[in-house]
């Protein structure tokens, strides 16, 4: 099964829509609440990502009783260098972000930490592609 | 599924219930469907907050409780209640003078259940000292809230604080010192006076404790209606109970909005209505909130004071348990209850065992058929009205698409539905309206007798 949904680079106040609504869905198709969660918990950290930084971005949910694939697709800045990127504490959101309590550094090692696998690809001044793989038959990264 | 049935202390009188709807729309799990006329609750998807009770408008939902008379078959009968019962009556009536009609009217002892909140206030401080605990704690307080995670937020019933209950201890204290008295445990009978309906089911059907300690809920209302009358009477006036003197300000305090939050360790919060808390719980689930290490979620606006079974206005109730505070400051008379004797016992009592998850909105258990449900749901769905109006006997389109692919109804309840099949010459007239009875019962489709069924 497939879901997909839009994102609007500065729309602080839909960010979080597609993880609830993911969500919802795992929860209808009786998907262990634990990893659940930490599907939830990468996305948000995802979508806020694409909010935060980027232009506008699209977000496919695939599902299927083997493994929960999540593309994240943006038009923005890009990432220079992802492995800084992915060192916890470092950040380029600006002070307005911050202020509003997002931007601390710790977007990518929290996804990171909640997803199977994930992988990044980003050219600058193009856009990033984000994907998140979940297995849900304890196939986790050993 | 770990056990197929949960008692409910929220039931339906089938006599007064004219099928109306209105709980339907108000239940925050979604568990009420219309059939043949009658409200119906699914056991597996309420979790006794009494949100529908509130909005029936011809009282048919009521609270399945245990009779007064229940109490006599102890020779020894505890009445547990808590602050808030004190709180239904107007300030001219003492303490002294309640607790005295309660033994008038049958109780051998009688336990203000916030006695109790010290020694829980301790072991909460305790609890949160602990390394490795998920974040936000979650007070395990309301038995609605506890019910609510396991159903519709499971991935966070480890959060839930894994302690017992003012009224857990308060029955343990009274068996263990009644015990110690030389008195039989099986002739000692501990009665819990009610707020809410959620407290009832919690002691019929435990979570995490295997059976509850106590023997009996009370129904406040009544019990509140029962006492009343005799003070009205003139009894109780000669009363010398020590009444209201005995509680530590936050004591009082405990069971109402911020009661419990203001008296914990690190950053927290006090959430207070169902769906204040299922809007909290939800970005919580998702992570959107963090820096917080407890959570204090009430089902009941104003908490315990503005439970379904307390009869007085919940604002009112509030501004009593203040004021009752003030003068006890004004006193500085503590008359301690003999509870600290028991504490190191006690505290080997609080600590609950596992919340399970129960999660209710699967389509299916096997995940690959709950996704062909969920795929047809999808396409049911695109061809109903989307104007969640009910009239299917199911709180919306999406909740009817779904009830459809679970077996439990078809596409032509919708009545759009029915009108389409109707001009396509699929149904005949007399079928739809045999649809309709079927959900809303054969009276409402009948000339003059809309509405009145009795």
């Amino acid at each position: 099964m497939e879901f997909n949904f839009t994102v609007t680079g500065g729309d602080f106040i839909s960010a979080g829509h597609a993880s609830s609504e993911v969500k919802k869905v795992l929860q209808k198709l009786n998907v262990d609440p634990k990893i659940t969660r930490r599907i939830v918990v990468a996305l948000y950290e995802a979508e806020v990502n694409i909010v935060a930084h980027a232009y506008s971005g699209t977000i496919k949910a695939s599902i299927d009783t083997e493994k929960i694939t999540l593309v994240l697709d943006d038009e923005g800045p890009g990432i220079p260098s992802i492995e800084q990127a992915m060192q916890e504490g470092f950040s380029t959101a600006s002070e307005k972000v911050r202020e509003m309590g997002f931007g601390a550094g710790m977007g990518l090692p929290n996804m990171s930490k909640n997803a199977d696998e994930l992988n990044i690809t980003s050219d600058v001044n193009k856009g990033t592609r984000v994907e998140i793989i979940t297995w849900l038959n304890n196939k986790a990264k050993a | 599924m770990d056990k197929p049935f949960f008692f409910h202390a929220l039931k339906v009188n089938e006599q007064t219930c004219y099928g109306c709807s209105h709980c339907m729309n108000a239940c925050p799990t979604e568990a009420i469907r219309v059939w043949n006329g009658l409200a119906t609750i699914d056991e597996n998807k309420c979790i006794d907050c009494g949100e529908c009770q509130r909005v029936c408008p011809v009282n048919a939902i009521y609270v399945d409780e245990d009779a007064f008379d229940s109490i006599f078959n102890f020779k020894y009968r505890v009445a547990l209640f808590p602050a808030v019962f004190i709180g239904q009556f107007p300030e001219e009536v003492k303490a002294s003078q309640i607790y005295s009609v309660l033994h008038e009217i049958g109780f051998t002892h009688v336990f203000e259940v916030e006695r109790a909140v010290d020694i829980l206030n301790e072991a909460i401080l305790e609890y949160q000292s602990k390394e490795g605990l998920e974040l936000p704690v979650i007070s395990s307080f309301c038995p609605a809230i506890i019910r609510l995670v396991q159903v519709k937020f499971p991935s966070l019933v480890d959060n839930i604080l894994k302690l017992g209950t003012p009224s857990d201890i308060a029955a343990q204290f009274l068996k263990r010192k009644l015990i110690d008295q030389g008195i039989p445990e099986n002739e000692i009978g501990i009665f819990y006076v009610t707020p809410c309906a959620a407290k009832i089911a919690a002691i019929k059907s435990p979570v995490g404790e295997e059976k509850s300690v106590v023997d009996g809920a009370i129904n406040m209302n009544s019990l509140f209606n029962r006492v009343y009358r005799k003070i009205m009477d003139g009894s109780g006036k000669q009363a010398t109970e020590p009444g209201s003197t005995e509680l530590f300000d936050y004591e009082v305090l405990w069971t109402l909005t911020k009661g419990e939050s203001s008296r914990v360790s690190g950053r927290s919060l006090a959430i207070d209505g169902i769906y204040n808390v299922m809007e909290f719980l939800e970005k919580l689930e998702n992570q959107e909130i963090e820096g917080l290490d407890y959570i204090e979620c009430r089902a009941c606006h104003e908490g315990c004071a503005g439970g379904i079974l307390s009869t007085e206005n919940r604002f009112l109730v509030v501004e009593r348990l203040q004021k009752r505070v003030e003068r006890n400051r004004k006193k500085n008379q503590f008359i301690p209850s003999g509870i600290n004797k028991y504490k190191d016992y006690l505290l080997t009592k609080l600590p609950l065992g596992e919340v399970v998850p129960r999660s209710m909105m699967m389509l299916d258990v096997d995940m690959a058929a709950a996704m062909k449900k969920m795929q047809k749901a999808q396409k049911i769905e695109v061809q109903l009205p989307g104007i969640d109006c009910g009239a299917c006997g199911a709180p919306s389109c999406r909740a009817l698409s779904e009830d459809i692919v679970k077996g439990n109804a078809t596409l032509s309840h919708c009545v759009f539905v029915q009108k389409v099949l109707m001009k396509n010459g699929e149904i005949n007239m007399d079928t739809a309206f045999a649809i309709i009875d079927k959900i809303w019962g054969d009276r409402k489709t009948v000339k003059g007798t809309l509405k009145n069924n009795t």
